[in-house]
């Protein structure tokens, strides 16, 4: 009598991920987002690019924790303290600990990279989409209003629009938000155009969807990869726009603790107190570095077919 | 010439026209988006009724929002900006005397940016993979990331204060301001012009830094597309051609690859000049140069919707003009386009 | 016949981080003053060897062969420097398409005058006339005109004849055509076949002529080299390839169409893995 040994039949989560054969459409998503992630995290500098970001949020979420004397504690008689045991990066010229400031100026900074992203991102795409899907007039008029925003470098139109609003974080956040958008709807209408003519849109359409659901619903989840590589890839020209916004006097307002800003005040100490300039362009530097490299390994798992 | 080219020019001009009158439309918005009066800019919060009448009436803003715009474009377009509220003189004189400041630092920044990035991609490209390559790549990389304000400033710290090799802020010392006459606008040239080397070799020590740090960024685009445009370069079968004629590598780069790449390598540094404009007004602002940059941002932080505008709509249309210009070069340049 | 080119055991290895890929496994073979034809499918290796004789394989394949050696040249020690010597003066190549071989921001008059080696060159006016009547020698009507012309504007046929003046131009004795007429018009093709047989016999040049095309080089050649998975699988003069032994040979001549043909069906090559072994 012969016995039939059974193997053992446990699935593993990694044998799940990485089997040949799908048998759902969640498996075959998450399949290819484990993939996606192996592919990523194989790149050293990626890697490193987000650990940093992970890094700087975390540092945002415990400023009061990292920093409890919160950033305006003033001591005007230790001003412009040099680098110690006490004030790790010094002391800025109104006594303020340095480090502490910068805790709470990557919160500052990260809120501003979000809402920008926030408002630019699903701006861009609507335009986009919509000027790609409907094409004639409604494109020719949305790409012209593109195109003038296109003739200005980010900083310029950003102080034209400051300039207008006056300054303050809230404007500063809507100015560089209305230069972030046009790269992203160009984008966006790039792809859309290859789309259109698809046979499965084709299908919808005949299946009665209006256009805003074709748009919503099957265009825009196409496009999506690419903006979001597109959007973290300029993320880093929109932290040194904020930061610029913020060295002129434009962005946030004292005393809020903003990295540009306190760029500034170190600017009339810079041969006595370095440290208080050379600090916050440190941490802008490696942010937007950061960004960089998140977006350029993103860009290699996501969009491959674009150059480098 | 043949009906075809004349179509595709007038069509670009009548692209280029629209996309102006949006630029003007644009900045009209933004100067009437603003949250205070302008009216009480020019007198004060003491005047009287009457006088806020007459000046309302004089800017022009009792008229229907049409007839505004349309007021607004003929002036601009005939070079009347309006008169600087902080300076006191019309904005379009004020342009004409800062303009050349920044050219002067825009060229040097230019060259630099050239003559860094060009070999420099060149050599990444041809020697892939190797040191030279990630060193051009890291380069590039931080010349992205690095904010321009911040870097000016500690080469500041670095080159001036410490080490004393470069000139401080401003064009000259204050010593040898005032000392030679103006011609071009252009320190170096005219202290050349003049005959002065003292004042010319200070010009020099005093625009090297600055156009440095401008060039920086210029330098690490040009570079990392000069790599790009030269592996494309690099892959052609008409390399392997040029090689089985007995050509030595590097003849073979230096004769086929880089003029192949030439015509976009143009275009690409005419858009890297551009950008200058945008990097010029942080750069000036550091090193107190007294340029275009620094005029838009003294004019922003007085308030001054004028001057800020007419900077800001100069910008648009110089953007505009390189592009169309890139076009233009684009299609003369190559063979295969004719 | 002597031979001009000995090769023996030529091996070409692509290493990367993953697999190994071995395009050329020692093919062996050699060229007198003869017609040879090389005939395989793609990924045979052909083109590679042809590339691995003028080394001018990309770089990061590896060469090895136990004989590399053209006339009184050893090519497999020959650095660089003296490879420089050997392309185009002694050995050149024509390559499949003119619309890719030839650099589009050169006129074809300056790209075939470059090709005259440095030590022959005299002025201006001199060198030009010689590419003058290199033009002319690949029957090209008006060469005054053709010299000025850039590649995109010269029809197919024409520009596989600039490229023929361009590699002749150096004078070699051997002549490497990489699949020179499948990129054009099959009318053209017999035109631009007929200039090349005609300098090749002028010229005395032996001739490697690599095809996927075996009607063609069985009838334009005088021996024949089959190539598969990079190993020569038979050699023999082309007059007797009917008489050819090896299975992928009779093969590839059974699926061949021809008129007069009774068959109602083409057979289909049925490949042996026992062929990648032998």
């Amino acid at each position: 009598m012969t016995t039939i040994i059974q193997p053992s039949t446990k699935p593993t989560l990694r044998a799940w991920l990485t089997a040949d054969v799908t048998t759902s459409p969640r498996q075959a998503r998450l399949q290819r987002a484990y993939f996606g992630w192996r592919r990523l995290s194989g790149n050293h500098l990626t890697m490193f690019g987000l650990s940093v970001l992970l890094f700087l949020v975390m540092v945002a979420v415990l400023a009061p924790v990292l920093a409890p004397q919160g950033y305006d504690a003033q001591s005007l008689t230790d001003r412009l303290a040099a680098p110690s045991a006490a004030h790790w990066f010094g002391t800025d010229d109104l006594g303020r600990d340095v480090l502490a400031r910068m805790v709470y100026g990557t919160r500052v900074t990260l809120m501003i990279a979000c809402l920008v992203a926030v408002i630019a991102a699903p701006l861009g795409l609507l335009i986009g989409t919509t000027s790609g899907y409907f094409g004639g007039w409604v494109d020719i008029v949305l790409m012209r209003i593109n195109d003038v925003f296109l003739s200005f470098p980010g900083l310029i139109l950003a102080l034209g629009f400051v300039a207008a609003l006056g300054p303050g974080i809230r404007n500063a956040v809507i100015a560089i938000a209305l230069t972030a958008w046009p790269p992203i709807a160009r984008l966006a209408r790039a792809e859309t155009l290859t789309l259109r003519n698809a046979d499965y849109i084709a299908a919808v359409r005949i299946q009665g969807a209006s256009p805003l659901r074709i748009i919503l619903r099957h265009i825009v989840p196409m496009c999506l990869s690419s903006v979001i590589v597109r959007i973290t890839l300029n993320m880093a020209g929109i932290i040194l726009t904020a930061a610029a916004l913020g060295f002129l006097g434009l962005g946030a307002q004292p005393p809020m603790p903003e990295w540009g800003s306190m760029l500034a005040v170190g600017r009339a100490h810079l041969s006595g107190a370095w440290w208080v300039s050379t600090v916050p362009g440190l941490a802008i530097l490696v942010t937007s570095l950061a960004f960089n490299l998140l977006g350029d390994g993103l860009r290699d798992v996501l969009d491959p077919r674009s150059d480098t | 010439m043949r009906l075809s080219v004349l179509k595709a020019l007038a069509r670009q001009a009548g692209s280029v026209a629209t996309t102006l009158l949006g630029l003007l439309a644009l900045t009209f918005f933004m100067g009437r988006m603003l949250p205070t009066d302008p009216v009480l800019a020019i007198v004060g919060d003491q005047a009287d009724q009457a006088t806020h009448d007459m000046v309302y009436h004089q800017l022009g803003l009792d008229k229907p929002l049409y007839m505004q715009f349309f007021l607004y474009i003929r002036s601009m377009l005939s070079g009347d900006f309006g008169n600087a509220l902080f300076t006191g003189h019309r904005v379009a004189d004020d342009l004409m005397k800062v303009f050349p400041a920044t050219v002067e630092l825009a060229t040097f920044a230019i060259i630099i940016g050239v003559g860094v990035g060009v070999p420099l991609g060149v050599l990444a490209a041809v020697y892939r993979g190797s040191i030279i390559d990630h060193v051009a790549r890291v380069v590039g990389l931080l010349g992205y990331s690095t904010p321009s304000f911040w870097l000016g400033l500690m080469g500041l710290i670095l080159f001036y204060a410490t080490l004393g090799w470069v000139g401080g802020p401003g064009r000259l010392d204050v010593a040898y301001m005032d000392s030679i006459d103006t011609h071009t606008g252009f320190t170096t040239i005219d202290a050349l012009l003049d005959g002065d080397m003292d004042v010319f070799w200070n010009a020099v020590r005093h625009i090297v830094l600055p156009a440095s740090i401008l060039g920086y960024t210029s330098m690490a685009y040009i570079s990392r597309m000069t790599r790009s445009f030269m592996l494309e370069q690099m892959a052609q079968e008409y390399m392997v051609a040029a090689r089985v004629k007995g050509l030595s590598g590097w003849a073979v780069i230096r004769r086929h690859a880089f003029r192949n790449i030439l015509v976009q390598l143009v275009t690409v540094i005419a858009l890297a000049y551009a950008f200058l404009l945008e990097g010029a007004v942080l750069t000036e602002t550091v090193f107190a140069w007294p340029g275009f940059g620094h005029y838009l941002v003294s004019g922003l932080l007085a308030g001054d919707m004028n001057a800020v505008l007419a900077c800001v709509l100069l910008v648009g249309i110089i953007f505009i003009g390189l592009n169309l210009l890139t076009d233009v070069l684009y299609r003369l340049l190559d063979p295969r386009t004719r | 016949m002597t031979a001009q080119l000995i090769v023996e055991d030529l091996r070409v290895r692509f290493s990367t981080a993953h697999r190994v890929i071995d395009a050329v496994r020692g093919v062996s073979f050699t060229v007198g003053r003869e017609k040879v034809g090389i005939v395989g499918e793609s990924g045979s290796g052909k083109s590679m060897t042809a590339r691995a004789i003028l080394k001018l394989t990309p770089p990061q394949a590896k060469l090895a062969a136990k004989t590399l050696r053209f006339q009184e040249i050893d090519l497999a020690a020959a650095t660089e420097r003296q490879m420089l010597k050997v392309r185009g003066r002694r050995i050149s190549m024509i390559m499949q398409d003119p619309k890719f071989a030839l650099d589009p921001v050169m006129r074809v008059g300056d790209q075939i005058a470059e090709a005259i080696p440095a030590d022959r060159r005299g002025s201006r006016a001199q060198d030009r006339e010689r590419v003058l009547g290199m033009l002319d020698s690949v029957q090209i009507r008006d060469p005054k005109r053709v010299f000025e012309l850039y590649p995109h504007e010269v029809s197919g046929g024409m520009g596989q004849r600039i490229m023929i003046a361009m590699m002749l131009m150096p004078e070699p004795s051997l002549l490497i055509a990489d699949e020179p007429t499948s990129a054009l018009d099959v009318t053209v093709r017999l035109r631009v076949l007929a200039i090349l047989d005609e300098l090749a016999a002028q010229r005395h040049l032996g001739l490697i002529f690599i095809s996927h095309d075996l009607n063609l080089v069985a009838s334009f050649c005088d021996r024949v080299l089959i190539m598969y998975a990079g190993r020569i699988v038979e050699q023999c003069a082309a007059s007797e390839l009917a008489h050819a032994k090896h299975p992928y040979t009779r093969g590839l001549l059974a699926s061949l169409p021809r008129v007069g043909d009774t068959r109602g069906r083409l057979p289909v090559l049925t490949r042996d893995p026992a062929w990648l072994s032998s």
